[in-house]
């Protein structure tokens, strides 16, 4: 995208100011809660305002008319007004220096013959005003670093470094609402609503090109021009991870696509193949895809496929082996003779002396970070999956809350075990950092106890605390492929 | 979407679809493996005759046994209008079968003569091809071939033009990965053979702006390699639209 491009998105994205055309006083409109959001979000800007009767909305005074808007002062225009207002609303809004529309309003492509006409005199009418028209009938614009939530639907995410594009809107709530659970945050995100000018792949050509964005994260569902779309994922995907959930892609699906966003859906198999081709990660399910993401923003690339799993119970490390096996691209590590001569001096005996490594209990204060540091540092392993965090922890939880505590010595082994789990889950994110090797921790308790020390400490490091030991694998699985893509096709930056 | 199944199935079926109202045109299974070798699809050498007395010498410098099939330009469909005789051990057997065929062909079919070619022996089949999606444009194809082809649905899928690492990709996404390697005292599949076809027709898509679908149905993998026994070249008729 050429740097011209980029100035035109960044209008959209981190704007000088935000103008909300048809600002409303009831609190079920989109001219209320939108509003209500850009305020609520922390942006920094500018906030203006419409409303026909000019009355002040959440205390902010609004203008009658966008005459009355200060010209140079406001780049983006976020349109709840109906469809009839908004060809004089973007003429005067060009005249006073906005650059990008963000249309709410429907009555366009998606309501017949003439919702069609106003769509394409709307294209037009934006082409020549040098508008950057994103919508109609979408939901909205997300900019972490602007602090901008111009949506009319919760959440407003944390920030980070994906970059969300979506041929529907609730999937881009879906993958913020995971944002938020997980705590891996979003620098963009866009529902692309009709996309009458400004489609899913122009936002992915945007986020390759943003210096916020590291990685791409999209929700397709038709595909009305093959072609670009093809063209689009391969130069993107060069350029950064680029994580797709494709919607339609059963018989069933299609038909739903079709009534939906009226798009042709396409032979799914084709389809992925075009995905294969250039590097693009497909996923099957919306976590499936937001972990993919994530894991590609929090984790270095793997170098390899051997993979060793550690843990501190038995029958995790079995089935996690199993699913490493079971993986068509990774590969359970074979436990090197000096690695396992090494371990054998921190544990005894009754540890499994094989991947998966069980510790069996035999841990003692410091053997975890140790252990943990011997696997990720060794030539031949090549990422890492840590299991068991955090138990000590819950049953920590259990003690404070029985009624007992802090009695009976109980406040001092609650303090140990928590302790523990924190110092274990920093070393997994430091000793990734120091051998550059991806270490994947998993536990449900992220989910069941997300304020156990042992996953809100994998949180507080940036990184995604996977529930479960197989969604952990498929992640890894996602990285490594994208690695063998680069690699097979000289692809790898020096 | 629908019609785009139909057409990969179509390919796995090896019929085509309705000429007539999709404005295309075929070639004959010797032109078709003509226009296809010029760009690297690698075939048997095999003899185009007209008349069953050259079937014969054709079939003692090829060496016996051979097949034969009738030669047309409109003949999407020879196996099941039994167009194809298998195993022809000498020269009695060449003749007779050359001359039915000649027998056989109506005046429609566009015949051109009586295709000899070796006879290739394996257990495995695979199938390979071109097939134009409506939004993506031209796409090459690989999957299982032979009897399960219908059942399994094994195929893999990428859009032209790819490189001799996406084609052996492709063979890595296949399901029937137990098949590619040794069985039954069969050698493993030597992958190159396919890959080369593979890149081949690629290089047919982007040398053949009117070309819109191919099918090599089958490849016999006789001793390790894979052999497009079969083609069929679909072209855009002149005119029609892309």
């Amino acid at each position: 995208m050429t740097g011209v491009e980029v100035e035109r998105f960044l209008r959209l994205f981190d704007p000088r100011g935000v103008v909300v055309a048809g600002a409303s006083t009831h609190p079920g409109k989109f001219g209320f809660v939108s509003l209500h959001n850009i305020l609520a979000s922390g942006y920094a800007g500018k906030v203006f305002a419409t409303n026909l009767d000019g009355a002040p909305v959440l205390g902010v005074p609004t203008m009658r008319s966008l005459d009355e808007l200060p010209e140079g002062e406001a780049d983006l225009l976020f349109v709840c007004t109906p469809r009839s207002a908004n060809v004089e609303l973007l003429r005067t809004a060009a005249a006073k220096g906005i650059r990008a529309a963000f249309l709410t309003s429907a009555g366009y492509g998606e309501a017949g013959e003439e919702g069609r006409a106003a769509q394409a005199e709307l294209v037009q009418l934006c082409e020549e005003l040098g508008i950057l028209l994103v919508g109609p009938n979408g939901q909205g614009v997300v900019s972490t670093p602007s602090h901008l939530c111009a949506q009319i639907v919760a959440p407003y995410p944390p920030t980070g470094r994906i970059g969300v594009a979506s041929q529907s809107g609730n999937f881009v709530s879906s993958f913020m609402n995971w944002s938020c659970a997980t705590g891996v945050g979003i620098s963009r995100a866009a529902s692309c609503g009709n996309a009458a000018a400004t489609g899913v792949t122009d936002f992915l050509r945007f986020f390759a090109s943003d210096s916020h964005t590291d990685v791409s994260l999209a929700y397709l569902e038709g595909v009305t021009d093959g072609r670009e779309v093809a063209a689009a994922l391969r130069d993107v995907a060069a350029r950064q991870p680029v994580v797709v959930v494709k919607g339609g892609a059963t018989a069933g699906g299609a038909r739903a696509a079709a009534s939906h966003t009226g798009s042709l859906a396409t032979d799914d198999r084709t389809f992925d193949g075009l995905c294969r081709q250039v590097g693009v990660t497909r996923a099957g399910t919306v976590e499936e895809a937001f972990e993919a993401a994530a894991t590609f923003a929090t984790q270095p690339l793997p170098t390899g496929n051997r993979v060793v799993v550690m843990t501190t119970a038995g029958g995790w490390g079995v089935v996690t082996a199993d699913a490493v096996t079971r993986h068509p691209d990774l590969e359970l590590a074979v436990l090197p003779d000096d690695l396992r001569d090494r371990i054998d001096e921190l544990l005894p005996p009754r540890w499994s002396r094989s991947n998966p490594i069980d510790l069996a209990g035999g841990e003692t204060r410091d053997t975890i970070p140790q252990v943990l540091e011997m696997v990720a540092g060794h030539p031949d392993v090549d990422a890492v999956i840590y299991l068991g965090l955090g138990i000590q922890s819950n049953q920590a939880r259990m003690l404070r809350e029985g009624g007992y505590f802090p009695d009976h010595g109980i406040e001092r082994i609650v303090a140990y075990h928590e302790r523990q789990d924190q110092r274990f889950a920093q070393a997994a994110h430091d000793i990734s950092l120091t051998t550059s090797k991806p270490i994947l921790t998993a536990t449900e308790l992220a989910v069941a106890f997300p304020d156990n020390p042992g996953p809100s400490t994998v949180r507080a490091t940036g990184r995604l605390c996977y529930p479960s030991a197989d969604r952990a694998v498929t992640a890894l699985g996602h990285l490594w492929r994208r690695r063998r893509h680069l690699a097979r096709r000289g692809l790898l930056e020096p | 979407m629908l019609r785009v199944w139909r057409l990969h199935v179509g390919l796995l079926l090896m019929s085509s679809p309705d000429l007539a109202a999709t404005g295309t045109r075929t070639l004959s299974e010797a032109a078709s493996k003509q226009l296809l070798a010029r760009f690297g699809v690698p075939f048997v050498e095999e003899r185009l005759v007209s008349n069953p007395a050259d079937a014969v010498r054709a079939a003692q410098e090829l060496g016996v046994p051979v097949v034969a099939k009738l030669c047309g330009d409109r003949l999407a469909h020879k196996t099941e209008r039994g167009l194809v005789r298998l195993g022809l051990a000498d020269d009695a057997a060449v003749l007779d079968a050359a001359t039915e065929l000649l027998a056989l062909a109506h005046p429609d079919d566009g015949v051109t003569g009586v295709l000899v070619a070796p006879m290739l022996s394996g257990s495995r089949e695979l199938i390979a091809g071109v097939a134009t999606d409506p939004q993506f444009g031209p796409t090459v194809l690989v999957g299982l071939g032979g009897v399960l082809t219908e059942a399994l649905a094994d195929v893999s899928v990428r859009l032209a033009p790819l490189g001799r690492i996406d084609a052996e990709e492709m063979l890595d996404d296949l399901r029937c990965q137990a098949l590619l390697g040794e069985v039954r005292g069969e050698p493993a599949l030597d992958r190159t053979t396919v890959i080369d076809v593979l890149v081949g027709l690629s290089a047919a898509v982007e040398g053949v702006p009117e070309l819109v679908s191919v099918d090599l149905n089958p490849l016999i993998v006789h001793d390790g390699r894979a052999v497009a026994v079969d083609a069929l070249v679909e072209l855009r008729a002149q005119g029609a639209p892309s």
